[in-house]
């Protein structure tokens, strides 16, 4: 059978993403509904899903209902640094308790901290309780500056230092020879495919050595960050809008500097046009190289990676959803036959979404360092019919 | 459920234009690879890269239309 050739590793892997994802979708709602009574499954799920796509200040790996019949919950709490108005505060999460209603407040450096929704606020002097207006958010309490390591964070240092311990172990071993040995024989046709298929025909063979270190980064922090928000640990840190704004800013601020004379020519004065249509296209070119083209970086990668986060949730709470049409095998093995096809797809994605950013920033860059020669003047460009007959005869 | 009804046809519309073009880009790739077999490979990356492009826009217009 074909799939028996396959690589078992590869097989494996598979396997442990969609169990393990659905294992803990079990977990969260066995224990939940243990709680007080009648539980709407809609909203369950809602909030499940919540959870994963959410940024979260502990790592919350599964929750059980002891014995005891009181709820446990499994993870590691994350610290929280704040800076509050009377200073900066900094403590373990758990100090919450797991708390996400406002309930329990943290005495810290001389302020008050509650947690509301995975957001920490700050009580106002003399308050003690959260008060909620009519929208929803607190009355008495305002955001302090979070500067915490929250789960994405962790994902991020995470990845900054697997990275770091990869590639600098490839680079030095170019010192000793030219074929690299061990993992470094895994990065190194990625390497070089970034650099030839990538930055070099995009940027030009002069500068390309000047931008391939951020290509790479960008490359691979973006490609392995999706797959781990494919495992079942709960990472999701591509999904998040500030991640991508981060990494969208980066490339409109290397663009926007590394731009030489002809770049801002072409867009603020460009040659070759009407001279009352230049300051109409001026306006729409600083449009389109400042908002629009950083936007559509940002704006396809987060939805790109949450909207498949979403649709793989959505695909494992079908496994409670439609357990009393079909029975709870039939449900079981529905979802996972789509889970499982929903996450090879999101395999790919993560790696063509890394791909796409890579290649739209190489391109920008590009466009911004060209060399034109200026052999053939822009003025001329409008020419007459007997002009282009002279060079056919 | 009524009052989901614009939200719906804008989905609709939405993943109806992203499917247009897709389809799009595909037939004419397919095309292309009819007539020079030897380009499949650059075509196909080409390919690839505009359908990115399109999901982009697509699933960004989802996510603004929630």
């Amino acid at each position: 059978m074909k799939i028996a050739k396959l690589p078992i590793q590869f097989l494996t892997v598979l396997m442990f993403l969609t169990i393990g994802n659905a294992a803990t979708a079990q977990e969260h709602s066995v224990a939940e509904s243990n709680d007080a009574g009648t539980l709407d499954t809609q909203e369950e799920i809602d909030e499940y899903i919540q959870h994963h796509i959410k940024d979260s200040h502990d790592f919350h790996l599964y929750s059980y209902t002891g014995d005891d019949g009181v709820r446990h919950s499994v993870g590691l709490p994350l610290p929280v640094i704040v800076w509050g108005s009377n200073g900066p505060a900094a403590f373990m999460s758990s100090a919450f308790h797991h708390d996400i209603n406002g309930e329990v407040v943290v005495e810290a450096g001389g302020s008050r901290f509650v947690n509301l929704h995975d957001k920490i606020y700050e009580l106002e002097e003399g308050a003690e309780t959260v008060k909620m207006g009519e929208d929803h958010h607190p009355v008495n309490a305002h955001m302090p500056l979070d500067l915490s390591i929250t789960k994405s964070v962790v994902g991020i240092l995470v990845i900054g230092i697997l990275m770091l311990i990869w590639f600098s172990s490839l680079a030095r071993q170019y010192k000793k020879r030219t074929i690299p040995k061990g993992f470094g024989r895994v990065l190194e046709p990625l390497v070089i495919y970034v650099r030839d298929e990538l930055a070099r025909p995009n940027i030009g063979e002069k500068k390309y050595r000047k931008f391939t270190g951020f290509l790479l980064t960008v490359f691979f922090f973006i490609w392995i960050l999706n797959l781990l928000g494919l495992t079942p640990f709960g990472f999701n840190v591509t999904g998040q809008l500030a991640v991508t704004a981060a990494l969208a800013i980066f490339t409109l601020i290397i663009y926007t500097f590394s731009g030489n004379k002809d770049y801002w020519m072409h867009i603020l004065w460009m040659p070759g046009v009407p001279y009352l249509i230049r300051p109409v296209l001026a306006v729409i070119e600083l449009v389109g190289a400042f908002i629009i083209k950083p936007f559509s970086l940002l704006v396809r990668l987060f939805a790109n990676i949450s909207a498949g986060h979403i649709v793989i949730m959505s695909l494992i709470a079908i496994m409670i959803t439609l357990k009393g049409e079909l029975t709870p095998a039939g449900s079981t093995l529905l979802s996972f036959v789509l889970s499982l096809f929903i996450t090879l797809i999101e395999v790919l994605v993560a790696f063509l979404q890394a791909y796409i950013f890579t290649m739209l920033s190489a391109l920008f860059i590009g466009m911004a360092v060209a060399e034109h020669d200026h052999d053939h003047d822009h003025a001329h460009e409008n020419v007459d019919a007997e002009d282009v007959r002279a060079d056919f005869i | 459920m009524e009052t989901m009804v614009p939200n719906l046809v804008g989905a609709g519309l939405i993943v109806l234009g992203a499917g247009i073009g897709l389809g799009k880009i595909g037939g004419s790739a397919m095309e292309g690879i009819a007539r020079q077999p030897e380009a499949a490979g650059k075509i196909q990356t080409a390919m690839i890269i505009i359908a990115a492009l399109l999901e982009g826009l697509a699933f960004g217009a989802l996510f603004l239309g929630k």
